[in-house]
């Protein structure tokens, strides 16, 4: 005791001497924006006339997606054969799609429930867009496993529905456990969207009312539940926010696992690895946030949201990625290790293989994307440079495509049996419908800008410094 | 002003303001009343007295549900309904079961929590008679309320108005019903 009493009696001495730096935290919202000035600022993007920007970029977004819809009208009307499949590869760029926008939509939930449960305010001003990624995301993704089985009209027998052949699926396979990992994801998701935007669409139906648009007043109302923003509401609502966050966060985690074991849970060299959930997860992450800024930061330009997507905001997201971009870089080194000294010689040659096989190309441009590209992020001069973290944030896009593929085609293009092995080349339907994703997601997040709260109001003013009851010292 | 109104409405202009006002309202002894803010605010729940929410009962009973719906869906389909022998795995494992009731446990707390959210809050209703004050709408915007209903036993006119004056509230007024 008398040692801890000497300790606090010398330490303003020693504080005299060494001045510890004070840093200030960060603003959430720039230039101490006022309460009315959020709500104006982001309802107002939703009630604007529509700019001529947005008809230019969703008539391209939809001749884009008409790709996709032509591509797969095609197959179902011709069969499964059009894709590039043959043996030994006849898995590639179907699940190569799916597991690329499933993991995009990964980011979303991380932003909206693990960022929640660790009390990361710069959350606030990115969760509404980042979630709505993750869904249209799902959308993407479930296209490619829906009609990859070929007869589409046969989707339902995924799901455990009585049918007249009186058999129910196999829940042994990992595929089966995706089917519901998959369809929870998207559907929590939705959920999870939905609850938050519900003071946001309050807010909106009033506006609407006090201008005398009844008609979209009476829409945004219906969905809005009679919100009144009363205190009793806002208690229960906040508990079911936590725990939609505490149960979302094991949800993203087990998603990505399960969509890994579709891969770890078999026999074939450079799948069979109890790396691959961890490393999938880091994966999922690392590419959503490279989505969430290719996203974010045209339209922080167009809509001058320099205020609420601070410089601090897009330091961030640049870290989280540096940070996940280098947990891949591990992975992919991990693996290489492994292979060597687990003295297995399939599993060797797998490896070897992925980088100096027929498939050099699409490991080295692997490599670059997401082992190189984010170590630009450790220098600050780059993180403020939004053009430059714009154009990085595609390349980690283009490289955890090429990942998947990787992953996915050279392990099934050469196996055990050097007199199985092939080479695996996409036909033209494949590319189409593959580029055609691109636009569906892009009219769909395009809508969502136009229609819907593309920042969560209630939640940015709750992290201003007004908003704390206790500000200026005048209460307790 | 209508012959019986909902009671008494009073704005406040910051969280500071009206925090101090509902730890006073509190004090007073009302039971039925109410605060209006565009977003929640931090420990105003304590300031008025209200309860811990009741909702993660109701989403600790649909996990609960999920999960036991998960495996006994699937030992019913693959061990007693039509088993199917594959690649000579067992009929039914808890351990391959797992990951579905995984998925089903969530699925279901999530529905759970949000029912049980809406239920607790007597939502939807479309109408409500504080929808009826003018201004109410910037309640979702940027500023504060104190709605005392008339229905609470302490609700007296003249002594609640003096009380919501005294606390700081302005343009204190009837709200229809």
């Amino acid at each position: 005791m008398s040692h801890s009493a000497e300790h606090t009696a010398e330490a303003p001495e020693i504080l005299k001497e060494v001045h510890p730096a004070v840093k200030p935290r960060s603003a959430m919202v720039g230039h101490n924006r006022s309460f009315n000035w959020i709500t104006e600022k982001i309802c107002g993007i939703a009630e604007e006339k529509t700019p001529v920007w947005w008809w230019w970029c969703f008539a391209v977004a939809c001749i884009v997606a008409s790709f996709t819809v032509a591509g797969i009208t095609y197959l179902v009307a011709t069969g499964v054969g059009v894709w590039g499949h043959r043996n030994p590869v006849n898995w590639a760029w179907d699940i190569v799609n799916f597991v690329f926008w499933i993991g995009i939509g990964h980011a979303g939930t991380l932003i909206s429930a693990i960022l929640c449960l660790l009390r990361q305010k710069w959350r606030t001003s990115i969760n509404r867009s980042a979630e709505a990624m993750t869904i249209f995301a799902v959308v993407c993704a479930g296209i490619f496993p829906v009609f990859h089985i070929g007869r589409v009209w046969y989707a339902w027998f995924l799901f455990p529905l009585p049918n007249s052949n009186y058999i129910w699926q196999n829940y042994r396979s990992p595929l089966e456990w995706d089917v519901f990992a998959v369809s929870t994801y998207g559907t929590v998701s939705v959920l999870f969207w939905y609850v938050g935007m519900i003071p946001d669409l309050a807010t909106m139906r009033d506006r609407f009312n006090a201008v005398g648009k009844t008609v979209r007043a009476r829409l945004y109302g219906f969905f809005a539940m009679g919100w009144r923003g009363s205190s009793r509401h806002w208690s229960n609502y906040e508990m079911a926010y936590l725990i939609l966050a505490g149960i979302s966060t094991p949800l993203v985690l087990s998603v990505h696992t399960i969509v890994s074991f579709d891969f770890a849970v078999s026999l074939l060299p450079g799948w069979h690895t109890t790396i691959f959930p961890p490393y999938f997860v880091a994966g999922a992450i690392f590419s959503g946030f490279g989505m969430v800024l290719t996203l974010i930061l045209p339209l922080r330009a167009i809509y001058h949201l320099e205020d609420l997507i601070t410089q601090y905001h897009i330091d961030c997201m640049c870290k989280v990625i540096l940070a996940t971009g280098t947990m891949v870089g591990y992975a992919y080194a991990m693996e290489f290790f492994i292979a060597w000294y687990g003295a297995n010689p399939y599993e060797g040659f797998a490896f070897i293989n992925r980088a100096f096989g027929p498939y050099w190309w699409a490991y080295f441009i692997m490599i670059t994307c997401n082992v190189i590209t984010p170590q630009f992020f450790w220098f600050k001069s780059i993180r403020e440079n939004t053009t430059l973290v714009f154009v990085l944030s595609l390349f980690v896009n283009v490289g955890m495509w090429f990942e998947r593929f990787v992953i996915i085609a050279t392990s099934l293009a050469r196996d055990f049996l050097p007199s199985s092995w092939g080479y695996y080349s996409p036909s033209i339907v494949e590319i189409f419908t593959f580029f055609g994703t691109f636009g569906v997601f892009s009219v769909l997040f395009l809508l969502f800008v136009r229609f819907l709260p593309i920042m969560a109001i209630a939640e940015l003013k709750a992290v201003t410094p007004q908003a704390d009851p206790h500000a200026g010292g005048d209460h307790h | 002003m209508a012959e019986k109104p909902y009671g008494l409405i009073a704005t406040f202009d910051t969280p500071g303001a009206l925090m101090h006002a509902a730890e006073q309202v509190r004090d007073a002894g009302y039971s039925k009343w109410d605060c209006i803010t565009p977003f929640p605010v931090h420990g105003l729940d304590r300031a008025m007295g209200v309860r811990r929410s009741r909702v993660p009962r109701i989403s600790l009973a649909g996990g609960i549900t999920g999960f036991c719906t998960g495996m006994s869906m699937i030992w019913f389909m693959d061990k007693f309904d039509y088993p199917i022998t594959v690649g000579g795995k067992p009929f039914f494992s808890p351990l391959f079961a797992f990951p579905v009731s995984y998925e089903l446990t969530i699925l279901f707390t999530a529905f759970a929590t949000i029912g049980g959210m809406f239920f607790l809050n007597g939502l939807p209703m479309h109408y409500h008679p504080v929808l009826n004050y003018e201004n109410i709408r910037r309640g979702t915007d940027d500023l504060f309320f104190i709605v005392i209903e008339r229905a609470d036993a302490r609700y007296d006119l003249a002594t609640t108005q003096a009380l919501l004056a005294k606390v700081g509230g302005r343009e204190i007024q009837e709200i229809e019903s």
